[in-house]
C-alpha cells in the first residue's frame, strides 16, 4: 500500500487548473454565493421583520450590482468560466457566464429587487416572518445558478432549488386557494423536472459526459444509432412544461393567481423564463440536431401557445388569472423564435425573454396594488382606480401597451424581430400569428384596464360617474407599493426608446448559441 | 444485463404514470415515489453495469487498469434520491394540509383555485 512521501507524485496539472484565478472570474460564482449566504443571514433574522426587509433589499441591490459587473465583463472578454474544485473540465462542474446567461441574470435580479421592495408592505408581518425573504433569496440562487451553470446535471439541481423555494413561497399565507393551487403547481412542476432528469440520464448514457460544452462537441461524433430524437423530445417535454407551452400550460392559470401579489409577480417574471432559457441552451446550443428535427412541431406549438394564451386572457374575469394567460402567450413568441433557429429568431426570443421578465413582473405588481385599492380581484367588481391613483393608472397603461407590443415600449422590438425572422423564413402563418396575438393581447389587457381603471365603479356604474375606489393607501404604503412597478415601467420605456444595447446583446448571445465554438473554447480550451 | 433492467425501468414508469393519472392525491404521491425510483434506475443503468468491480485505482497506477464500475451515475442517483425524498416529504405535508383545509383527497372536488361555473367576463368596453 503506497504511503504519502514514497515517490507517489501525481502530475496535478494534468487534472487540475493550476493557474491562479483572476479576481474578475469570481463574479461568475458571486450571484449564487451571495444569494445563498444572504438567505442564511435572513433566516437567522426571522424574528425581526423590518430589519429582514431592509437587509434583503440591500442584498438584492448587491445582486443587481454583481450581475451588472458580470455582464460588463462578459461583454468585454467573452464567456467567463470557473470550474468548481479546480478540476479540469469536462470532469469538474463548470460555471459559464456567456452573453445569454449574464443578460438574463441581470434582468432577473432587477425584477427580484422590485418584488423585494414591494413585498415589504404587501405581505402581512406574520406571513413575512415565516420566511418570504429567505425563500426569495433561495429562489434567486436557483435562478442565477440555472442561468450561469455549464453542466446539464447541475442545471437540474438548480432547477430543483428554484422549485422547492417556489413551493415555500406559494404556500405562504395558507389560504384554501393557495393550498389548491400549490398542489397543482407542485405536482406538475415536479413531473416537468423529472422528465428533464430522465432526458439527462439518457443523454449521459449516449455521450458519456455532463459538461454542456463537451456534449456540444460530442453530439457531432455520435454513432448513427444514438437516440438523439428521443432525448431531444424528452428535453422539450420537460422544459416546455416548465415554460408553460400549450398543451402543458394548464397548471399556470390554476396556480399563479393564488398567492400574494409579490409572489405571483416573482413567479410570472422569472420561472417560466428560466424554462425558456433552458430550451434555448439545450435545443439551440447543446443539441441542435434535436431542434432541427422538431422545428415544424415547435412552430405549430408556438402558434398554438400564442393564440391560446391571448384567447384565454380574453375569457378571464380574475385580473391575475388574465395576466397568467398573457405570460403563456409571451412564452409562445419566445418558442417561435427558438423554433425558427435563425440568428434573428433566436435573438428575438432572447429580447422577448428580457422584456417579459420586466414587464410581466411589473404588471403583476400593479395588479396587486389595483386589487388592494379596489378590494376585489374580479373585473366585474373593480372600478374607479384611475381616480383613486392616477400614477397607478399611467403605469398600468404603459405596461398594457408594452405587453401588447406597441411602440414606444419594450414589447415592440422583440415582436418586430420575431416577425422579421418569420418572414425571412417565409413562414407567413407564424408572422400572422405573432401580429394577431398582439391585437388580441391589446384587446384583453386593454379591456381589463378599461374596466378596472376607467369605469367609475363596479360593473353597472353609469358612464361619467365619478371615479372612486373603496381601498386607501397611506402615503408610506403608496411609496413602497407603487414605486417598484413605476421603476420597472420606466425600464420598459427606456428599453423601448433605446433598444440598441439590448438588441446587440441578444445578437451576440444568439451568435454564441448557434456557433458554440467561443463557448466551447472558453470552457475546454482555456486550460493548459 | 442492461436489457433486463431497461424492461424493469419500463414497468416502473408504466406503474408511475398509471398512478399519476389518478384523482386521489395519495395515489399520485405513491406514483411520485415509483417515478423517482424509475428515474434513478434509468440513470444507474445508462452508466453501463459492471459486476463486482469497485471503482478503485490500484495504488501504483494513475488510471484504472481494467473496466471498473462507473462512479458518476452513482453520484447522480444519490443527488436525485435526496431531491426526490425532500420533495416527497414536502408534498406529503402539503397533501395533508390540503386535506384538512379542503376536506377532500380527490382532485376533482378541489375547486378553490379554479372555481367551477364562473360567470363570463364583462363584455364590451
Amino acid at each position: 500500500m503506497a504511503a504519502p512521501g514514497d515517490g507517489y507524485a501525481p502530475d496535478l496539472a494534468a487534472a487540475m487548473v493550476t493557474a491562479p484565478t483572476p479576481p474578475g472570474d469570481w463574479l461568475v460564482i458571486a450571484p449564487v454565493v451571495l444569494t445563498l449566504l444572504w438567505g442564511a443571514l435572513l433566516v437567522m433574522l426571522h424574528q425581526r421583520a423590518a430589519l429582514q426587509a431592509r437587509i434583503a433589499v440591500a442584498g438584492l441591490v448587491g445582486l443587481v450590482v454583481v450581475t451588472a459587473l458580470l455582464l460588463a465583463r462578459v461583454v468585454e472578454n467573452g464567456p467567463v468560466v470557473m470550474t468548481m474544485g479546480r478540476w479540469l473540465p469536462p470532469f469538474g462542474i463548470s460555471f459559464v457566464a456567456d452573453a445569454l446567461g449574464a443578460t438574463l441574470a441581470f434582468a432577473a435580479s432587477l425584477a427580484a429587487l422590485a418584488v423585494a421592495v414591494f413585498a415589504a408592505r404587501d405581505l402581512a408581518p406574520g406571513v413575512r416572518r415565516y420566511g418570504f425573504y429567505p425563500f426569495l433569496m433561495a429562489l434567486m440562487a436557483g435562478v442565477c445558478g440555472s442561468l450561469l451553470t455549464g453542466d446539464v446535471f447541475n442545471l437540474y439541481v438548480w432547477f430543483e432549488v428554484l422549485l422547492i423555494a417556489s413551493f415555500g413561497l406559494i404556500v405562504l399565507g395558507n389560504s384554501r386557494a393557495q393550498l389548491d393551487g400549490a398542489l397543482r403547481y407542485a405536482l406538475l412542476n415536479f413531473l416537468a423536472t423529472t422528465f428533464f432528469l430522465i432526458a439527462t440520464g439518457l443523454l449521459y448514457g449516449a455521450v458519456g459526459t455532463l459538461n454542456m460544452a463537451d456534449i456540444a462537441q460530442r453530439m457531432r461524433e455520435l454513432p448513427p444509432g444514438a437516440p438523439v430524437h428521443a432525448i431531444s423530445a424528452l428535453f422539450i417535454l420537460g422544459f416546455a412544461m416548465k415554460a408553460a407551452v400549450v398543451p402543458l400550460n394548464f397548471w399556470l392559470p390554476a396556480s399563479y393567481h393564488t398567492p400574494a401579489a409579490c409572489v405571483s409577480a416573482l413567479f410570472a417574471g422569472l420561472l417560466t423564463k428560466v424554462g425558456a432559457y433552458a430550451l434555448l441552451r439545450v435545443l439551440v446550443m447543446v443539441m441542435p440536431a434535436g431542434r432541427e428535427v422538431y422545428a415544424e412541431v415547435l412552430v405549430w406549438l408556438a402558434v398554438l401557445t400564442m393564440l391560446v394564451g391571448a384567447l384565454g386572457a380574453l375569457a378571464q374575469s380574475n385580473l391575475r388569472r388574465l395576466l397568467g394567460y398573457l405570460v403563456i402567450s409571451g412564452i409562445g413568441v419566445i418558442l417561435a423564435g427558438i423554433a425558427l433557429g435563425t440568428p434573428t429568431g433566436v435573438a428575438g426570443a432572447i429580447v422577448y425573454s428580457v422584456h417579459s421578465m420586466i414587464a410581466m413582473t411589473a404588471l403583476y405588481l400593479a395588479a396587486g396594488v389595483a386589487e388592494r385599492l379596489a378590494r376585489a380581484s374580479r373585473l366585474q367588481e373593480m372600478g374607479g382606480l384611475a381616480g383613486a391613483s392616477p400614477l397607478l393608472a399611467t403605469i398600468t397603461l404603459v405596461l398594457v401597451f408594452a405587453v401588447a407590443g406597441l411602440p414606444p415600449f419594450s414589447g415592440f422590438w422583440p415582436k418586430v424581430v420575431v416577425t422579421q425572422a418569420a418572414l425571412l423564413e417565409e413562414r407567413w402563418w407564424l408572422a400572422a400569428a405573432v401580429l394577431l396575438t398582439g391585437l388580441l393581447t391589446l384587446g384583453a389587457a386593454g379591456r381589463a384596464f378599461a374596466h378596472a381603471f376607467w369605469r367609475g365603479g363596479p360593473l353597472g356604474t353609469p358612464d361619467g360617474a365619478e371615479k372612486t375606489a373603496p381601498g386607501r393607501l397611506s402615503a408610506g404604503e403608496a411609496r413602497i407599493l407603487v414605486w417598484p412597478p413605476a421603476a420597472l415601467a420606466l425600464v420598459v420605456l427606456f428599453l423601448g426608446l433605446w433598444p440598441a444595447p439590448l438588441l446587440w446583446l441578444a445578437d451576440t448571445a444568439a451568435a454564441g448559441l448557434l456557433d458554440p465554438s467561443g463557448y466551447v473554447g472558453a470552457v475546454l480550451g482555456g486550460h493548459e | 444485463m442492461e436489457s433486463a433492467l431497461a424492461l424493469l425501468v419500463g414497468v416502473f414508469f408504466a406503474a408511475a404514470i398509471y398512478l399519476f393519472l389518478s384523482t386521489s392525491l395519495i395515489r399520485i404521491l405513491i406514483g411520485m415515489v415509483v417515478l423517482g425510483n424509475a428515474v434513478n434506475l434509468l440513470i444507474f443503468t445508462s452508466g453501463r453495469l459492471v459486476r463486482e468491480v469497485p471503482p478503485i485505482i490500484p495504488p501504483d497506477a494513475m488510471v484504472p487498469d481494467r473496466l471498473i464500475a462507473n462512479p458518476l451515475p452513482q453520484a447522480l442517483v444519490l443527488t436525485a434520491i435526496v431531491i426526490s425524498f425532500s420533495f416527497f416529504a414536502f408534498l406529503m405535508v402539503l397533501v395533508f394540509r390540503a386535506y384538512q383545509a379542503l376536506g377532500t383527497d380527490r382532485t376533482t372536488e378541489m375547486n378553490e383555485a379554479e372555481p367551477a361555473g364562473e360567470p363570463a367576463p364583462p363584455q364590451g368596453y
